[in-house]
């Protein structure tokens, strides 16, 4: 049974199926584990950049693909649901239509994309990718008529997800049950589902294909893979799945704006998450986006008292600087490169 | 059996559509001039938007010449190429601070100085920071191109980070030397003294880099090693060394383009050589990876076409440079100058 659900790759390491365990659980009781908005909102985006992470790992890791436009699939999913509900007012419809909307540009705009660039140059695509989407942030944020411009926007979703509703007059074990634990369910199984969804795509044929070409692109044409076609299709999944990801995070926020979803900080944010977690295997992505979104709420407050407590010492207050988290990430980040290619989960499963 | 077909090789003149394919690429500059003489309605602002157009080009072609060069000779991507960048407007600019008694005095050739001493300033921090960065973050990723992106981002993070740790996260305003304020009048137009600047140290820069890759022997060896490099190594040129001159020699333009893409825009942050990544990319692929031509006529393609389509439709701007990238790689997928690789 649990073997069919994780389609067969199993954790293979004690210490790693504990971990996942510990995220799993922490996140499906989340509301009644950590009681409060701010600990419920970082549950929610550890939910979101889970999906998001593994998405980009189907590119990054399997196919060996490196892109800087994940940000803008991810974005046009939120920016889906936000132009929906904006347009065809607080329903469940504009949420669905909303998401399948912005999935479908998503595919359309990644199968361009991949045809367009995969065809001629691996390397191409990542220069290509990084110039389309920072020109769709761009356009984003000028055309202020549509999408609110700079300031994003703030819509509606159905009375049901907000915290005005109530679904029980007792709180149950220290958490009211309002709409809005309905809503972070709804974004807890929907990335659940996409999670072990793209599980189930990199243990198909189709993932060792994607594998073999990473591993020896003109071996695997010798043996009758099309290249090009499994690469177009690898972007496009991931693209939707992105998109996805995006429409679950605007339907928690209940807001758009291009900083929260389309900046190229958060590109950055997801390739920290796929390296350090460990690139080629789904629960790298699902660490990775815990371990980060952890460090990135928490980190800084440990590093403001680290700056406070180094005072003294001449240079260390500003490399210490909370503000300046993402100099060690970086800094890590090339490490991990280097020595630990594999990342965390390659570490625990002992390769 | 029947005897062997002869062996007489014909040498048959190019045709006019032969020699026209292969001087499409030097036409499309004046011809994207012309088209924008042409959808601007007055004389004077087409000037005015030219001449600026060719400015932003050629200080583009400044930073993505060493890149295209980087790639060419090792395969090497470097997507920290934009830290170079902002490290060396940080420098420039700084030392323009420290040298006031020249940028304050009445005299252009003052000025001038200061402006070279602040370019020099900035080549050598850049050129000693490229060192450092080819030793410490490339060298070890060699040949593997998934991890040169990742390792070369990170360096990007890391190097902008420490330019705010460096200098403080605020942005810095400031305002060029004496001598290079204000704009000639020509036909009615107006054009910017410190434009015409720009043209010209590119312009410079342009033929300087192409005499010396096509008439001195360290050219020579860089161009073959361009097109094949087993074969040069295997004459007995240590390529690696060639290769660490080139980035260096390209990490310092790179600081040489900072400081004067900071000095056009008289702002300088520390994300603006990432900013800029985006249009030196475009003018790289464009180009053809490798090629300087390319990577000139491309740079002015796309500042030109930047600068008209900013006055026609300024939310278009950007998106019109990617159009022109889906354009030219639809009728030469390897770039307008692809350079031939034997291999």
């Amino acid at each position: 049974m649990l073997k069919r659900i994780l389609s067969g790759d199993m954790p293979q390491s004690r210490a790693l199926g504990l971990i996942l365990l510990a995220i799993l659980i922490g996140l499906a009781f989340a509301p009644f584990l950590f009681p409060g908005t701010r600990s419920l909102d970082t549950a929610a985006r550890i939910c979101v950049f889970v999906a998001l992470a593994a998405s980009y790992d189907l590119l990054l890791g399997y196919a060996g693909i490196v892109s800087f436009a994940h940000t803008m699939f991810f974005g046009l999913g939120a920016y889906g649901v936000a132009l929906a509900s904006d347009g065809m007012g607080r329903s469940f419809g504009a949420l669905a239509a909303g998401s399948l909307a912005g999935a479908l540009a998503a595919a359309a705009l990644a199968l361009l994309v991949g045809l367009f660039s995969l065809r001629v140059r691996a390397i191409f695509f990542a220069m290509i990718t990084l110039a389309v989407a920072s020109a769709v942030a761009v356009l984003f944020s000028q055309l202020s008529g549509i999408t609110g411009g700079e300031d994003g926007l703030n819509y509606r979703i159905p009375r049901a997800l907000t915290a005005a509703a109530r679904y029980a007059e007792e709180p149950f074990l220290g958490m009211r049950l309002t709409g809005k634990v309905l809503n972070y369910y709804l974004v807890f199984f929907g990335a659940l589902i996409l999670f072990l969804a793209l599980l189930r795509v990199v243990n198909s044929p189709f993932g060792r294909v994607l594998q073999a070409i990473r591993e020896n692109e003109f071996r695997a044409e010798a043996i009758g893979c099309r290249v090009v076609w499994h690469r177009t299709a690898a972007t496009v999944i991931s693209a939707v799945s992105a998109a996805l990801a995006g429409s679950l995070y605007a339907i928690w926020l209940r807001y758009v704006g291009p900083d929260t979803v389309l900046s190229f900080e958060i590109m950055v944010d997801i390739l920290l998450m796929v390296v350090i977690g460990g690139m080629g295997t789904m629960y790298g992505a699902a660490v990775g986006a815990a371990l980060f979104v952890l460090a990135q709420n928490y980190l800084q407050a440990l590093m403001g008292a680290a700056a406070e407590a180094a005072a003294g010492v001449p240079g260390l207050p500003l490399i210490l600087d909370p503000d300046r988290w993402l100099l060690w990430l970086g800094a890590l980040f090339i490490l991990s490169v280097y020595f630990f290619p594999t990342g965390v989960v390659g570490r625990l499963r002992g390769r | 059996m029947t005897a062997a077909p002869g062996h007489n090789p014909t040498f048959a003149a190019r045709g006019p559509a032969e020699r026209l394919a292969e001087a499409a690429p030097f036409l499309l500059v004046p011809l994207l001039a012309a088209a924008g003489w042409l959808a601007i309605p007055q004389g004077s602002s087409w000037l005015t938007l030219t001449v600026s157009g060719l400015a932003m080009g050629m200080m583009i072609f400044i930073m993505a010449s060493g890149l295209t060069l980087i790639f060419g000779l090792m395969d090497v991507i470097n997507f920290g190429h934009g830290a170079f960048v902002s490290v060396g407007a940080f420098v420039g600019v700084g030392a323009l601070a420290a040298l006031d008694g020249l940028t304050g005095a009445p005299s252009p050739a003052l000025n001038a100085l200061a402006l070279a001493l602040a370019a020099a300033a900035a080549m050598l921090a850049t050129g000693a920071l490229g060192w450092a960065f080819e030793r410490a973050i490339v060298r070890p990723v060699y040949g593997a191109h998934l991890k040169q992106i990742l390792v070369t981002m990170g360096g990007l993070i890391v190097i902008e980070q420490l330019i705010l740790v460096i200098w403080g996260p605020s942005e810095i305003f400031f305002s060029r030397p004496e001598a290079f304020k204000g704009a000639l009048t020509f036909a009615g137009a107006a054009i910017e003294k410190y434009r015409l600047v720009a043209v010209g140290v590119g312009l410079a820069l342009f033929l300087a880099m192409r005499t010396a890759l096509r008439a001195t022997r360290i050219g020579l060896i860089v161009r073959a090693g361009v097109e094949n490099r087993e074969m040069v190594e295997a004459l007995g040129y240590r390529l690696r060394v060639v290769f660490v001159g080139v980035f260096v020699a390209g990490s310092a333009l790179a600081g040489l383009g900072g400081v004067m893409w900071g000095l056009y825009e008289e702002v300088i942050t520390a994300h603006m050589g990432g900013a800029l990544m985006v249009l030196v990319f475009i003018v790289v692929i464009i180009g053809g990876l490798g090629s300087v031509e390319g990577c000139f006529l491309g740079a002015l393609l796309v500042g030109l076409m930047q600068n008209y389509v900013a006055f026609l439709e300024p939310k278009l701007a950007l998106i019109s440079n990617i159009g022109l990238m889906v354009a030219i790689l639809m009728w030469r997928p390897q770039g307008m100058i692809p350079v031939v690789k034997a291999k």
